[in-house]
Order: C-alpha cells, then structure tokens, then sequence
C-alpha cells in the first residue's frame, strides 16, 4: 500500500509529458477508448465515468468546445486538489491537453477557488512553461489541427461554485446558481459551447493513464472502483495530511495508517457527506460502498457530535446560494433542530417530521449542494442515537 | 508627473481587463476581482462603470457582488483577514485564535478597525484542514496558528501598510 502524508506518490513519480506524447500518438476515439477502458471515474465526488462524458463532449457539435479544470476544491476537509496544484501542476495540464484532444476543444479553463490565490502565479509560470515548450499553442505537437491554451479563472468564495453548472454560470460572470438539467454541460456548457468539467485529480490520473495505459492503472483498486485515490485526512489523528490508496481500502486501515485507531467516528465526504461510527469502520472507501471525494474527517473519542453536526449546518446556510425553497429553508430548519437537540429540547416527533423535511430535501433540491446536505444530519440522528437522544 | 483622477485610473485599468474578453460579460469577475484587490470594496460607482463597459444594467453588476463572499461594496480594511471557522480548524482551537484576534484589534468580527487597516471576518473551508487553524489575510495564507502568532501577523500587516504596500502585490507563503 503506497502511503505517505505528503501527497501523491504515484504522481510525483510521472515522467513528463508521457502521457500526453502517448496521446497525440493515437486518433481522438483510441484516447477516448483507453480512458474507457481504465474505468475511470471522476475523483471530485461524483464518480462519473470520465470516458461517458468525453464521448458525449465529443459527439455534440458545436463551433468550438471547452475543458473546463474545477480548481474549487471548497468541500470541507478537502484539500488533495491544492496539494496536487502546487507539486504537479504540470500533469494537470496535460490531462487538460489529452481531454482537448480527445473532444476537440480548441479553449481550456482552470477555474481555481479565491482562497487558493495564492497558487495563481506559480500556476501561469507552469502554463508559460508550457506554451515555451509548445505544449500549449498552436499545432501542439505538430498537429496541425490541434490549437489548444489554458486560461486561469478565479472564484471568489462560494462554496457551491464547485458545482459543475455554477461554476460555468460563475465564468460567464453571474451570480454562481446552478442550472436546470438537462441540457449537460457536454452539450450546452460555457457560452453555450460543449464543454466537459473535470476535477483536478481526474485530469492528473487521465495523463497517467495514457503513459501507462489502462491495464496498469486497473491493477489497483476494486472491480468498480479502479485505480488509486487520494485521501485528504483531518481532524483527531496523529498524522493528518494527503494521502494515496488504492480504492476498497477500508475505514479501519486508512485510519490506522494515519495514526487514529482510537476514532469514535469518521465524516467521509465532507459536510455533504456521511459520519460514520466505530462499528461500520470495515466499510470500503469505493464508489461502490462508501462513496468520496476524499475529505475524512477523524472525530476522537471526545467529540460531541451535535456540534459537528451544527457545524456543517451552519456551513451549508452560509453556502446555500438560495436559489431553490428546499435547499435555502431546508438547511435552516436542520440546523435549529440540532440547535434544538443540544438543548434537550426535540421530542421524537418532530425529528420524525424533519426526517420527512431531508427526504424532501434530498428529492426536491436543485442541485447536489441541498441533495446533498442532510447526509451528515441523518447519519448522525441514526448512527449515534444514544449520543444524541436523552439530552 | 500629471495627475490623473483616481476614477480615470480605474476606469483605464478595467478597460483593459475587459478587452481581453472582447469586452463580454464573461470579463466580469475578473474585472470585479482587480477592483477588489486594488480597492477593498467595489464601490457604486466602479459598478457602474463596469456596466457601462459591459454593456449590462448595474443591478446585473450589483447581483453578482453580493453573491460572492470576496467580493463587497461597503468599504473594508486594506487587510482582510478571514479566520476558517468549518470543523477541522474548529476542532484545532480556532476560538482561542479568534478571541485573540479580537483582543489584539480591538474589534469583534464583522467589524473593521477605526484606521482602516483591519477587517475581521469568518470564512468557510480554506483547504488547509490538515494544518489548522488555518486564516487568510487578503491572499496569503497562514497555517497552524496559535493566539501567540496573531500578534506577529498583525505586525507583518502593520509593517507593510502604506502606499508601496497598496501597490505591493500579496505573494502567498506556500
């Protein structure tokens, strides 16, 4: 098991610009196909298979099309992205070269959170790098018919940005609501043009897959679940940090590697996520178990879980962009109904009725920010009802 | 040297960032964001000059500042500092940072300093949960605070406040 608290090993070991050279060697389906046949999956969260929406970006017409590069890592506990941006920013753009060959876009985006501004520079030195190199440019590679540069766009602080559909409406300068779908962004995406959002790690682990191909990248992880991961770990350890393993490793193993045998419990996904107590720790981090983006978050023996409940809460009422009842007044009702269990004061009923309020939630909500944001609620009320209840 | 309004210079310098984007609607968060880094706010006025040269209503304008968390019109100071307050900062003591912040700047958080030079605010996940508590101070990130560091951060600000240090650009620490 590869592991170490510095980030990834797997990408500090990539040879440069393998991937890509491997790439441009083949037609745009056989890149298509490879990526296909590695089973790779989107490591934002989602878990989308990144060849489906390839094909699609590929197949829809359009005068130009986009890659966009989501750079708004804003998902609390998250902060694997940040880590592979600032030591492999490199391999990300070349993952954003191979997706541009692949679907034929001619315009790249690097649409990069406002708290991580500090990373902007050292990221246009990169590109420049790159356009000196011509690996960005026109006729990359001494294609003629592949024109193709990266631009860096900057959030400004808003957590659901992150979003695929708010971050297009953020780029073409509105307030960052999420869109209705259909139509996919694959389609009808920025200024209307096809365009295929990816996450920062998925665009990493697309240029590793094409030097090394498919077969090496399926060697480790589960048959669902291809491939390694990264981890970002916080919260009640002894060695919290950015960490690789290869998915299907269980909750119990990660947290013995990164010193946290004691947990009483672990977020998994972040505040959109789900909390998990001691007795479900064999569980499998893989799409088809315990889903994740990669935030973990450790909560020691003392934690009092309403506050971390409340805490992810308040988060979501801050975050919440408004736009639809369920999400905006949702959230709100949750968090005064943890509110209303520290004080001892919530009868089974009404956290009855509230549970009615998240499935409403879950079904109703526009898009994955409210879908999402009663996880860690309900899993707390059910996973740890005697902490919870008798206050 | 001639002296040019300070309006006519921002209107030079956003004129700019919207030619780059064929003066689209698309130019307008990073026209925002200079304003706001040179500036502290976005004041009524750069809005409407910014609408003017997008050719959009100033309540489009209007809408999207008050969207994003970075973004502001009322004036602030020309140090931001914004303390993560989501759970793992949280749970590293983050109280105590804040409580120092506040003795040290005589404000609570949402205010700004009477000099103009210190804004308090909380902010959600700054991505450093791994080495909390985590703050920003405009764009430089400061990892593992203790209440001891607040005063040493401050220092830094108060050290480089001025006119080179308005103009200097922010370079982050990582």
């Amino acid at each position: 098991m590869k592991s170490s608290h510095e980030g990834s090993v797997t990408f500090k070991s990539a040879e440069a610009d393998f991937g890509l050279t491997s790439a441009l060697g083949k037609s745009r389906s056989d890149i298509i196909a490879e990526i296909s046949k590695s089973n790779l999956k989107g490591r934002g969260g989602a878990g989308f298979p990144t060849a489906v929406k390839w094909n699609l970006a590929a197949a829809a017409k359009g005068e130009r099309k986009y890659v966009v590069c989501n750079a708004d890592e804003g998902e609390p506990g998250t902060f694997k992205d940040k880590v592979i941006l600032a030591d492999c920013a490199d391999l990300v753009f070349e993952g954003m070269t191979i997706a541009a060959r692949a679907i034929g876009a001619s315009h790249g985006i690097l649409y990069l959170r406002g708290e991580y501004a500090y990373l902007r520079r050292s990221l246009e030195d990169v590109l420049a790098r790159r356009r000196d190199r011509k690996l960005l440019g026109k006729a990359i590679g001494g294609k003629g018919d592949f024109d193709f540069d990266i631009e860096i766009v900057m959030g400004s602080g808003a957590y659901v940005c992150g979003e695929e559909t708010a971050l297009i409406e953020s780029l073409e300068g509105n307030r960052g609501e999420p869109r209705n779908r259909p139509p996919f962004p694959v389609d009808t995406g920025y200024m209307g043009y096809p365009t295929v959002v990816n996450n920062v790690e998925t665009l990493a682990w697309v240029a590793m897959i094409m030097g090394k191909g498919a077969d090496w990248f399926k060697k480790t992880g589960t048959e669902k679940s291809a491939g390694s991961k990264l981890f970002s770990v916080s919260g009640d350890c002894e060695r919290p940090g950015v960490y690789e393993f290869p998915l299907g490793v269980s909750i119990a193993e990660l947290l013995k590697e990164v010193g946290a045998e004691d947990a009483k419990a672990v977020q998994v996904g972040g505040a959109s996520g789900v909390c998990l107590p001691a007795s479900q720790f064999g569980r499998k981090l893989a799409y088809e178990d315990v889903a994740t983006g990669g935030s973990i978050i450790v909560f020691g023996p003392n934690r009092d879980i309403l506050e971390v409940a409340a805490n992810f809460l308040e988060f979501f009422v801050e975050e919440s962009c408004g736009q639809c009842t369920p999400c905006r007044i949702g959230n709100y009702k949750l968090l005064e109904t943890v509110d209303m269990l520290r004080k001892g004061c919530c009868s089974m009923n009404y956290l009855k009725e509230i549970r009615g309020l998240c499935e409403s939630m879950q079904l109703a909500s526009k898009c994955g920010l409210g879908q999402s944001s009663p996880n860690a609620f309900l899993s707390i009320i059910d996973n740890f009802k005697d902490e919870v209840m008798g206050r | 040297m001639m002296l040019i309004p300070e309006n006519e210079v921002l209107k030079q310098e956003l004129k700019g960032v919207a030619e780059r984007y064929d003066n689209k609607r698309s130019a307008l968060m990073p026209m925002l964001q200079m304003v706001q880094s040179r500036h502290s706010r976005i004041s009524e006025f750069a809005m409407q000059v910014i609408a003017d040269m997008l050719d959009i209503h100033p309540v489009e304008v209007h809408g999207v500042v008050s969207f994003y968390s970075f973004l502001n019109s009322e004036p602030k100071g020309r140090f931001i500092i914004r303390l993560c307050r989501t759970i793992s900062c949280s749970m590293q003591n983050k109280d105590r940072v804040a409580r120092q912040l506040e003795n040290d700047l005589g404000i609570e958080f949402g205010q700004t300093t009477g000099d103009g030079k210190f804004t308090l605010e909380w902010t959600n996940c700054l991505g450093h949960c791994d080495e909390g508590p985590a703050l920003l101070v405009n764009d430089k990130i400061h990892v593992k605070l203790t209440p001891e560091k607040v005063h040493d951060i401050l220092e830094e600000c108060r050290s480089t406040f001025g006119l080179h240090a308005a103009q200097k650009k922010e370079g982050g620490n990582h």
